[in-house]
């Protein structure tokens, strides 16, 4: 039986979203949601049909922007990019998780 | 952070676009299905599984569109919309009920703007005049004995104004001028005009600047300068037709050319101020040297300096106003005056606060009965619906949802009986103030501005939560599955719904209660008043101002004088006719009167009412001669200064004594008393009657103005044409002045108190129909109810007379508890209005019976019409329906 799995808040996808479009260039919403359902190796949660609810919201905030193109297999598609503002937000954002997450790991592995 | 701006900007931008963003959406998620089917069948798949596994793997369409579609716009206003749509419906539905609470929430609604309008322009805010702050009323301390003690003499005040150190400046006016004194030559007809005389500096003080033209300048105030006016707005749109070009023209007032320098701003009601219910057309300049010898006929103003308290100023009044000689060429008079100062904002409204805060509360209370009232309905509404709330909590709509669908809908009553209660308020105010017959100062600046839609605005949302609460707590508070179960009649959870209904109607009634207790406490104060023996007859007397030319010559005045009362006589249905220069209730004026030798309280200066008159005067204005004899003729023209007293004179100088035959000091001057008079009423019903003198037109004596009274069967109208016509043939320069009939003057003095009177009437009667809407409502439902038990009970064998009277017991104990609750409630409220009262005593035992015995009619009556409903109940039908 395999570790039940992570349920993902909000901001997190976001944020996973942003850096998979910076690291892979512009994706449309089915790879977006592939590539990350790879990496994190399915222990992640994720109904695919929910990206399309963070990719608007992070498109209203200006941190992507997205175009019409064909797939491709000739499928029409829509790609969506990161944007300057988009990678600075990224940027803050990494930080913020990086020390986040070396905190946390301190204080729940501290020693009695 | 800039995100938020333009997420913002976006959402709303998103908001319009719903279709074809949907549209995108559709294309996107199909787009993203395929392929997932491809890669699965790359994988191996077969193609049904593919598509499966694809379907999955994505989840929820539906949630995947509606997670979107939260991002994307404005989900509040989605629902907002959702609700308001819903609301709409279900309103149009019940149309009736719509309407009804929309048009009670209206007149509640309407009735406080309009009332708080009023209250707002009397009493909170300042005076339309640049730091009215600073502008003082200077009057003598004794104010009950009309005009004349509230005056100064020309050399007492121009003393003052040198003297003073508190004031920037001090003005005034002259305080005894009637009516149509002047006479407007030009055009087919001369005109009556009302002018007022300023002394220098007046509207400099008050701070008015003219839109054309100029203020009177220093040189207009001496003696023989050329005449000039200053024209009020309204009368200069009306005579002139707003032009211009007559500043700098001249106009002929009484025969003489008087240039017009300049005109007033619309803003400056004069009458609004200082004189309410005059109409004011134009000034002249007060000419100090001319009035010398006049006596108090100055009413003061001053502006204070600035950093200045008026307790400050009153000190330094209260030395140097004993100082003041009446008259510096007859130093013999005396001096010393007193000074009382007041703001001048609190003297033209201070008197009328106790009423208008009364009138306030009473419309408060009108609105509360409303939304007490209103709660009702809803309250009864939603246990109409309570099954589709249960309905809609069971598929998911959560008491949260339920109870803002319930407060948008009383949002949505709220709003539209606030648009709809500004409409009837505005109306109300804009009739209000074209009132010019009722004697309230500033009405007519009454108009609706930022302060009253603010109020409005606060009352509307008070209202809305107020009423929608009731509803909207039974919901969140009681069990919504029960009643899906629940058969509907008799349940713990109606039993308790029934309790607060009955707790709100027993308000209704006990608010009405108060509201009809105090209207009825006004009315009988009216009329007593109205009650008050005048000591003249109004009715059937009328006057006209009369202009003629005398050329200063008392031999030649006292003739025209019997000429117009002769002709005026012998006009058919004509009674009596005399001439006066002064009615009663309208302005006034007093000299001093004592007895030759006599000596009363030294130095306290006892006003007279003087009335300079015609044989005949007394008989048409009705009033009684119980001693003595009227003057005559002879009097006249043999210059005998002979004087007519009222009882209350003849009592103080000559106590016990027949007054008859004695010589009193009238104004300085000897006179013979010749008869006596009952009192007269001089300022108001409600005043006492104060000192009286009648003197005949004599070269001693100088009539101020001409008033020709007639005393005639005949209705004004037609006596109008004829008395007209015969001024005419005497002076065909006779001006058409109005013929007014007395009791137009005492309607007028008694106007303010009749209008207050009027208002809290129509607020009780407003609040009787509201509370008997109520228990009709209450009592009607808690019927229908109750049909089954009913059926019952007559099925085993309860008489049709029974249940009625069963019913109507039930009826009548819901209103004993409210009028109980609502008597004590009175008998505080009465108490803190006793100022109000003329001779009625707050707790007034007819008064209070009467309104019980009416309530409770009232009561019986609304509940008389369901108790016959019930005692009509077919058993048989009763307990089939469920």
């Amino acid at each position: 039986m395999s570790e039940p799995k992570l349920d993902l808040l909000q901001g997190t996808l976001d944020l996973m979203v942003l850096r998979t479009l910076e690291a892979m260039g512009p994706l449309h919403g089915y790879g977006i949601a592939r590539r990350i359902e790879q990496l994190s190796g399915n222990v992640v949660l994720l109904n695919q049909g929910t990206i399309y609810a963070s990719l608007v919201r992070l498109q209203q905030r200006g941190w992507i922007a997205a175009k019409w193109g064909t797939s491709d297999n000739n499928r029409k598609a829509k790609f969506y990019s990161i944007t300057k503002a988009g990678q600075k937000q990224l940027a803050r954002d990494t930080a913020y998780w990086q020390r986040l997450a070396g905190v946390m790991g301190r204080v729940l592995g501290m020693q009695k | 952070m800039m995100h938020f701006v333009r997420e913002a900007l976006n959402r709303l931008r998103s908001f319009f676009r719903k279709e074809p963003l949907d549209r995108e959406l559709n294309a996107e998620m199909a787009s993203h299905i395929e392929m997932a089917i491809e890669e699965n069948v790359r994988r191996g798949l077969p193609l049904e599984e593919a598509r499966r596994h694809a379907l999955v793997q994505f989840g929820g369409v539906q949630q995947a569109r509606e997670r979107h579609r939260e991002s994307r716009g404005l989900p509040w206003l989605d629902v907002l919309t959702q609700d308001l749509r819903f609301t709409f419906r279900t309103l149009r539905r019940d149309r009736a009920f719509a309407i009804v609470a929309v048009l009670i929430l209206a007149l509640g609604i309407g009735a406080n703007v309009a009332v708080f309008s009023v209250v707002n322009t009397i009493l909170l805010r300042p005076l339309p005049f640049p730091a009215a702050q600073q502008l003082v009323r200077i009057v003598e301390k004794n104010p009950k004995t009309g005009e004349s003690s509230k005056t100064y003499t020309a050399d007492a005040t121009q003393d003052f104004q040198q003297q003073n150190r508190s004031f920037q400046s001090v003005s005034g006016y002259f305080a005894f001028t009637g009516p149509d004194n002047f006479k407007l030559i030009g055009g087919d007809q001369p005109a009556p005009v009302t002018g007022i005389l300023v002394a220098e500096g007046f509207f400099q003080t008050l701070g008015v600047r003219p839109p054309a033209g100029r203020l009177f300048r220093s040189e207009e105030f001496v003696q023989h300068a050329q005449p000039v006016a200053l024209l009020c707005y309204p009368f200069w749109k009306r005579q002139f037709g707003g032009d211009r070009s007559i500043v700098g023209r001249t106009i002929d007032l009484n025969n003489t050319a008087v240039t017009v320098v300049g005109v007033l701003p619309d803003t400056f009601d004069f009458g609004s101020v200082f004189s309410p219910g005059a109409k004011v057309d134009l000034f002249t300049p007060y000419i100090m040297d001319d009035f010398r010898d006049d006596g108090n006929d100055l009413a003061l103003i001053g502006r204070l300096k600035p950093g200045v308290t008026l307790a400050q100023a009153q000190s330094e009044a209260n030395e140097l106003f004993p100082q003041l000689y009446f008259e510096h060429k007859h130093a013999e008079y005396g001096k010393g005056y007193t000074g009382r100062l007041t703001g001048l904002k609190e003297y033209v409204s201070g008197k009328l606060r106790r009423s208008l805060v009364v009138l306030w509360c009473a419309v408060g209370l009108i609105l509360l009965i409303v939304c007490v009232n209103l709660s009702n309905l809803l309250l009864a509404r939603a246990a109409a619906r309570s099954k589709e709330f249960a309905m809609r909590d069971a598929l998911g709509a959560g008491r949260g949802r339920l109870v803002r669908q319930l407060l948008t809908e009383s949002l949505v009553l709220s709003g539209a009986g606030a648009i709809l209660g500004l409409g009837l308020g505005f109306a109300a105010i804009s009739y209000l103030a074209h009132q010019g017959s009722i004697a309230l100062p500033l009405l007519s600046m009454v108009h609706v501005d930022g302060a009253v839609l603010a109020w409005t605005l606060l009352i509307a949302v008070g209202a809305e939560v107020l009423f929608g609460l009731a509803p909207g707590l039974r919901i969140s508070s009681g069990n919504l599955q029960e009643t899906l179960k629940d058969s509907g009649q008799g349940s713990s959870a109606s039993r308790k719904h029934d309790r607060m209904r009955s707790a709100l109607v027993i308000t209704e009634v006990a608010l009405a209660c108060v509201l009809l207790v105090g209207a009825g406490l006004l009315l009988r104060s009216f009329l007593r008043v109205l009650d008050v023996d005048l000591g003249f007859e109004p009715s059937r007397a009328a006057a006209i101002s009369v202009d003629y030319d005398d050329g200063r010559n008392a031999a030649k005045r006292a003739a025209i004088w019997q000429e117009v009362v002769r002709r005026a006589s012998l006009i058919p249905g004509v009674e009596a006719a005399g001439i006066s220069d002064n009615l009663p209730m309208s302005r006034n004026r007093s000299w001093g009167i004592k007895a030759k030798g006599g000596d009363y309280d030294g130095g306290k200066f006892q006003g007279v009412f003087v009335y300079i008159v015609s044989p005949g005067y007394l008989k048409s204005m009705g009033m009684r001669l119980i001693e003595g004899r009227d003057i005559n003729w002879a009097d006249l023209s043999d210059n005998q200064n002979v004087v007519i007293i009222n009882e209350t004179v003849a009592r103080k100088l000559w106590p016990g004594q027949d007054p008859i035959g004695r010589i009193a000091l009238a104004g300085g001057t000897e006179a013979r008393v010749i008869g006596a008079i009952a009192d007269v009423r001089e300022t108001s019903a409600e005043d006492d009657a104060g000192w009286q003198m009648y003197l005949p037109a004599t070269k001693k004596f100088g009539p101020e103005g001409c008033y020709l009274v007639v005393r005639s069967k005949l209705p004004p109208g037609t006596l109008a044409t004829s008395v007209m016509r015969t001024l005419r043939q005497i002076n065909p320069g006779q001006p058409a002045t109005e013929f007014k009939p007395i009791q137009n003057l005492v309607e007028h003095a008694t106007s303010p108190r009749r209008f207050f009177f009027l208002l809290v009437s129509i607020f009780a009667g407003l609040g009787l129909l509201l509370a008997t809407l109520g228990i009709y409502g209450v009592i009607s439902y808690s019927v229908t109810r109750e049909t089954q038990q009913i059926g019952i009970r007559m099925a085993l064998g309860a008489t049709q007379e029974r249940v009625l009277f069963g019913v109507i017991w039930k009826t009548l104990r819901l209103a004993f508890i409210g009028i109980s609750a609502g008597v004590v409630g009175s008998l505080v409220v009465a108490r803190l209005i006793a100022s109000l009262l003329f001779a009625t005593a707050p707790t007034d035992p007819q008064t209070f019976a009467a309104m019980v015995v009416l309530l409770g009619a009232v009561a019986l009556l609304a509940g008389y019409l369901p108790a016959r409903r019930a005692s009509r109940i077919d058993p048989i039908i009763a307990l089939r329906t469920n």
